[in-house]
């Protein structure tokens, strides 16, 4: 009898212990192996600083009004309000202790691309690695050099304040394998070179989605509901749909690149909210960029 | 004949009333009219600015008195409570006067340019470039709508 017991008992425990072996294997950090970086070559920095603006990096890793030069001190500090706590943005500068100053390419490629800190911890996807994850290793490469170029700052951040279950980074591992991916975002049946580079800098650096497409409960995008606005996650107010059913629908992809060059819409209202800091941004990027993003908005669904 | 003009005259007075009255008791829609106004001006601006029409000194003379008249007035129109049904932040009830400052900013904005008059098409496009770095500055605050 306590023989069977102690058999229905271990049998419990390795059932057990293998569900949570199967988790842990589903769910754990999950970097690029590190010869995926090894080869990024040497750096072209000018490519790295229009990465950077299409990055946004500066709207949420610069000081709170930044303009002009300050612009380019990646203090951290922002708090970015959200539905599961406040998240206090940190010091990404070259500052050795507050910033990175002592990474290397391939933990800041993993927390890039793969949602994953330097010492291997699951980063929150409100760090929008889930967009970058459609970054190259060599845009990776430019964009770390570039950012090594830039001012050292001191500042370090307060940690996030989270409720639970949101405040264990365990659990990041069950968001990422949910929504988490690098696929495109949309199939695109016939997109020529141009609407293909606004794909990608819509859905990797730039990560116009984020803000865009609106999130389920866990974080997660709606499916089928790519570009389609909704609640701002951040506060009140909402974000506009930017597929071709929305306000923007009307509008010529001359109209687009002229809004994203002076922040102006074809009848002269003006970008509000954090779309401000965003088109500023923007302004930085090639012409040929603005328009390829122009033309991608023009291809993707009527949502 | 003279009845006739009368009539009109009281006509045009209670239409005049009553738009004042809609605008006292409806600020909302007062400040919103105000600010389709200034980005009309900078529309009529923007046309001569991108060559879509001639500079016309009158044209550039109207925009810009207009946008210094509303934007003077404009944050009068902001009472306790009006953010129901609008576009206005709560962050304006809680700057007010930085809220005030960045209206008059603009209107000062128009009224330097006014008095040195831009008098051509490059004139009129550096005239937006002061003009419209208001715009976003004090809409990513005090603007819900993006």
């Amino acid at each position: 009898m306590a023989s069977t017991w102690s058999k229905i008992t271990a049998a419990g425990v390795a059932v057990v212990a293998l569900g949570a072996a199967t988790a842990w294997a589903l769910t754990r950090p999950d970097p690029h192996p590190e010869n995926y970086w090894a080869n990024v070559g040497e750096a072209d920095l000018a490519h790295g600083e229009q990465l950077f603006w299409a990055g946004g990096c500066a709207s949420c890793h610069a000081a709170t009004g930044a303009e002009g030069d300050a612009l380019k001190i990646m203090s951290g500090g922002r708090a970015l309000p959200s539905p599961f706590g406040t998240f206090h943005i940190p010091n990404i500068s070259p500052d050795p202790n507050a910033g990175i100053g002592t990474w290397t390419l391939a933990q800041f490629g993993n927390a890039m691309t793969r949602g994953v800190g330097p010492g291997g911890e699951h980063l929150y996807p409100s760090f929008p690695y889930g967009s970058y994850a459609r970054m190259s290793p060599k845009d990776i490469g430019d964009l770390f050099a570039y950012l090594k170029t830039l001012p050292a700052n001191s500042n370090v951040a307060p940690p996030h304040e989270l409720g639970f279950p949101f405040n264990i980074r365990m659990a990041v591992g069950g968001w990422k394998l949910l929504y988490f991916t690098d696929a495109p975002r949309v199939e695109l049946a016939s997109a020529d070179d141009k609407v293909k580079r606004g794909q990608y800098l819509v859905e990797g650096p730039g990560h116009c989605g984020e803000c865009h497409t609106p999130r389920n409960a866990l974080g997660g995008f709606e499916t089928g509901k790519w570009l389609a606005g909704g609640p701002n996650p951040e506060g009140k107010g909402t974000i506009p749909d930017i597929t071709p059913a929305g306000p923007i629908g009307s509008w010529s992809e001359g109209d687009i690149v002229n809004y994203l060059e002076t922040g102006f819409t074809p009848d002269y209202d003006s970008a509000g909210g954090s779309m401000v800091e965003v088109q500023k941004n923007m302004a930085h990027l090639p012409k040929g960029d603005l328009e390829a993003i122009a033309a991608y908005l023009k291809a993707v669904p009527a949502l | 004949m003279k009845i006739r003009m009368t009539a009109i005259t009281a006509s045009a007075l209670c239409l005049g009333l009553a738009a004042a009255a809609v605008a006292q008791d409806n600020p909302v829609a007062t400040r919103e009219q105000m600010m389709k106004q200034v980005g009309a001006s900078m529309g009529a601006l923007g046309a001569i600015a991108k060559g879509e029409k001639p500079y016309d000194a009158e044209a550039v003379k109207a925009a810009l008195t207009t946008i210094s008249t509303d934007m003077k007035g404009f944050p009068d129109h902001f009472p306790a409570g009006s953010e129901v049904n609008s576009a206005a932040a709560p962050a304006i009830w809680d700057n007010m006067d930085d809220f005030k400052a960045k209206a008059l900013k603009l209107a000062g904005d128009a009224d330097t340019v006014l008095a040195s008059m831009p008098a051509d098409q490059a004139g009129v496009q550096e005239s937006i470039k002061t003009l419209g770095a208001n715009c976003g500055t004090c809409h990513q605050t005090y603007r819900l709508k993006r």
